[in-house]
């Protein structure tokens, strides 16, 4: 049990980091999270973001809505940047006096999966105290949908279409968690911000930690899953409930899965509900279909396993 | 002490805070010392060990707009993998100062020195100067956080070493104290940076409406160095007896020809005037040592009675009229109205040597196409190139 474990909303901080008023589409999900983060996180902050949709929707010069310091420096180097900024702290609050800060650093999934997992892995692996937050929506949105190390096999994206010879992605998403959980950091988990008690708590624990964190928090996408806006927590919730996105943490190396799923939903229903997917339930496609149930239920019977030894 | 170790000595007494820092060759065993002097306790820094140029620069650049006085040293591939970075440093006003081993750049693969790698990102917003030795590289060092810091200027500052001929040449350096160091450089004040006591917004996003003003600032900043400049090297001349100005010039009073080089090469060619000048040639020499922003009134009070210039070039660049530094040099005398012939080489790619007996050769060549009021020889010539 983590020590002042958040019950109530109310244990929350207000919307004091943020300012209304940005460029983000309506129900995005990766507002959602970032703002449920922000509200968890312990001050005093500074927030990173690699070259996303939510640098280009917060930040139209001469607007902001940061009311935190805030940097964005490139697409691939999110967790550089923290590195840069947790060790610049370090040394003048040493010399200096300089009050030491957390760190957060936002990147989405082509930033973290994709172009920046090198600048990721030496953040991590050099111990730099900062929690990396991958907010995932499956594919290069901010470029206009095109399909990432992240996206879903069968998914369609502009460059992975749903082609009359080639249905969607032809690979399985890439397991991310497990290339951190390699670094053996002391805190890596996953979140949605359908559950935002176990998301808040989980940037509380990490906060805990003096070295580097990760959470991978789900960010369903109006416009690339398409979906209506109003349904981003519907759909991000079904992916829980599904067991496709599965919410767990690996505490200094111990797995715990955090919300069990005892009576899954069938993938379908997640399916179903986005245009990117709801092919895979057309007769055609049922190949593709099982091979990526048989993905989302392998990893679920191995974070079962992996739970238990450490239970 | 090699002018990698009197590179990292200056840094130690600038008491830098971050360096984050990839090794390559021929800049290593400037990280490596300095590694040694944070390891040692003999400086108080953090030192990011980082996996990547890419990563050095962005670390940097981030350390940088925590208010901390930063440091990093690359060469060649290094700084090309830094290039999108570079712009950031300008353009975010990071005092960041770089010491660049110059080496060419791939394929072949080649560790030696040109100047291509520089050259390569000469547009990034960098104020680039060039030490022709170790001494030189030294003191610049301090110049270059004095002017990277200031609040008029607030750029990175390149310090140029030919790989290896510099970088590794060892030499007897004057040092200033640890006092003398703190007295002409005191710890980084920066107005603007990344604190929770009053938040800031860094790298935005700017569209048409903004962006162009936004990157002029950096225009406006370089046009303040050539001043800037001039009166920090003062200050420090006052405390050294040692001053470099833009230029470094040699013989050039009386002189009808005059060679232009940058970097090591400077030294050779000077021993090559001092031969000539005893056989009665009247030849000069301009050593490029600021050369962004490039020093065009330096070089004008130099140049306006010369009857041709020979401008040396350790870059190319395929397909361009001239190669880098004549291109600079033609439009310094075109925008004086000033009709000079400039015979300008690439030499020296790779790290292919050159001697004080082939500067000789190049000046003859052009002092007899003067007797013989035959044209100079327009476009790229290839000094040394085999046939």
């Amino acid at each position: 049990m983590l020590v002042g474990e958040i019950k109530t909303i109310k244990e929350l901080y207000g919307l004091d980091l943020i300012a209304p008023g940005h460029r983000a589409c309506a129900g995005c999900g990766a507002l959602i999270a970032v703002r449920q983060i922000l509200m968890a996180s312990k001050r005093p902050l500074i927030v990173v973001s690699a070259t996303s949709c939510l640098e280009v929707t917060s930040t139209p010069y001469p607007q902001t809505m940061w009311k935190t310091p805030w940097v964005h420096l490139l697409f691939e180097n999110a967790a550089t940047a923290a590195s840069g900024i947790e060790a610049a702290l370090k040394v003048l609050s040493r010399k200096y006096n300089r009050q030491e800060h957390y760190i957060i650093a936002f990147g989405g999934d082509g930033g973290t999966f994709d172009i920046g997992i090198q600048a990721l892995s030496g953040a991590l692996e050099r111990g730099h105290r900062f929690i990396y937050v991958c907010y995932d929506n499956e594919a290069y949105m901010n470029t206009g949908i095109q399909r990432s190390g992240a996206t879903p096999l069968g998914a369609a994206t502009t460059t992975s279409p749903v082609g009359t010879k080639i249905v969607g992605k032809t690979q399985q998403k890439k397991d991310l968690m497990e290339i951190v959980v390699a670094h053996r950091i002391p805190y890596a988990a996953t979140a949605s911000p359908s559950h935002w008690k176990d998301l808040v708590n989980k940037v509380r624990k990490a906060q805990s930690y003096d070295g580097p964190s990760f959470i991978h928090v789900i960010a369903p996408c109006t416009r690339g899953w398409y979906f209506d806006t109003s349904e981003t927590i519907k759909v991000a919730r079904l992916a829980v409930e599904t067991r496709y996105w599965p919410l767990y943490e690996v505490e200094n190396g111990r797995y715990r899965i955090t919300h069990p799923v005892p009576n899954p939903k069938p993938l379908e229903e997640f399916l179903k509900v986005q245009r990117r997917l709801s092919h895979l339930l057309l007769p055609e496609n049922a190949e593709i279909l099982e091979s990526l149930k048989a993905y989302v239920n392998e990893r679920w019977e191995r974070l079962q396993k992996l739970s238990a030894c450490f239970a | 002490m090699s002018t990698s170790e009197a590179i990292a000595y200056a840094v130690k007494q600038a008491n830098v805070d971050v360096i984050a820092a990839y090794p390559i060759t021929p800049q290593t065993i400037i990280v490596e010392r300095l590694s040694e002097y944070v390891h040692n306790g003999e400086l108080d820094a953090e030192y990011i060990a980082v996996e990547s140029e890419h990563s050095a620069m962005s670390a940097c650049v981030a350390a940088s707009l925590t208010g901390a006085r930063v440091f990093t040293s690359t060469a060649s591939q290094g700084l090309a993998l830094m290039h999108e970075v570079l712009y950031l440093a300008s353009s975010l006003r990071c005092p960041i100062v770089m010491a660049i081993a110059n080496r060419a750049l791939s394929a072949p693969i080649n560790i030696h020195c040109d100047h291509s790698d520089m050259m390569g990102s000469r547009d990034a917003g960098w104020v680039q100067i060039f030490a022709e030795n170790g001494q030189q590289a030294y003191d610049r060092i301090f110049q270059a956080f004095k002017l990277a810091e200031d609040e008029d200027i607030l750029l990175p500052v390149g310090v140029n070493i030919d790989g290896f001929f510099l970088s590794h040449a060892v030499e007897g350096i004057a040092t200033i104290s640890d006092s003398e160091a703190a007295t002409f450089l005191p710890p980084r004040k920066a107005k603007y940076y990344l604190d929770y006591s009053m938040p800031m917004t860094f790298g935005a996003f700017a569209l048409p409406d903004w962006y162009f003003e936004i990157k002029h600032q950096v225009v406006e900043a370089m046009d303040r160095v050539p001043k800037k400049l001039a009166e920090i090297e003062e200050t420090y001349y006052k405390m050294t007896g040692r001053k470099y100005d833009h230029v470094g010039v040699y013989k050039t009073e009386d002189a009808e020809v005059c060679l232009v080089c940058a970097g090591s090469s400077a030294a050779t060619a000077k021993f090559a005037i001092t031969r000539l000048r005893e056989k009665g040639i009247k030849a000069g020499l301009l050593s490029i040592r600021l050369f962004r922003p490039f020093p065009v009134e330096s070089i004008l009070l130099h140049v306006k009675d010369v009857k041709a210039l020979i401008v040396m070039d350790r870059a190319m660049s395929p397909g361009a009229p001239s190669a880098p530094i004549a291109q600079d040099i033609k439009a310094t005398l075109y925008d004086a109205g000033l009709n000079i012939p400039v015979a300008n080489f690439v030499y020296g790619l790779g790290g292919r040597d050159i001697s004080a007996a082939e500067f000789e050769s190049i000046i003859m060549k052009i002092v007899e196409s003067l007797k013989a009021g035959r044209p100079i020889e327009k476009g790229v010539m290839y000094w040394g190139l085999r046939a």
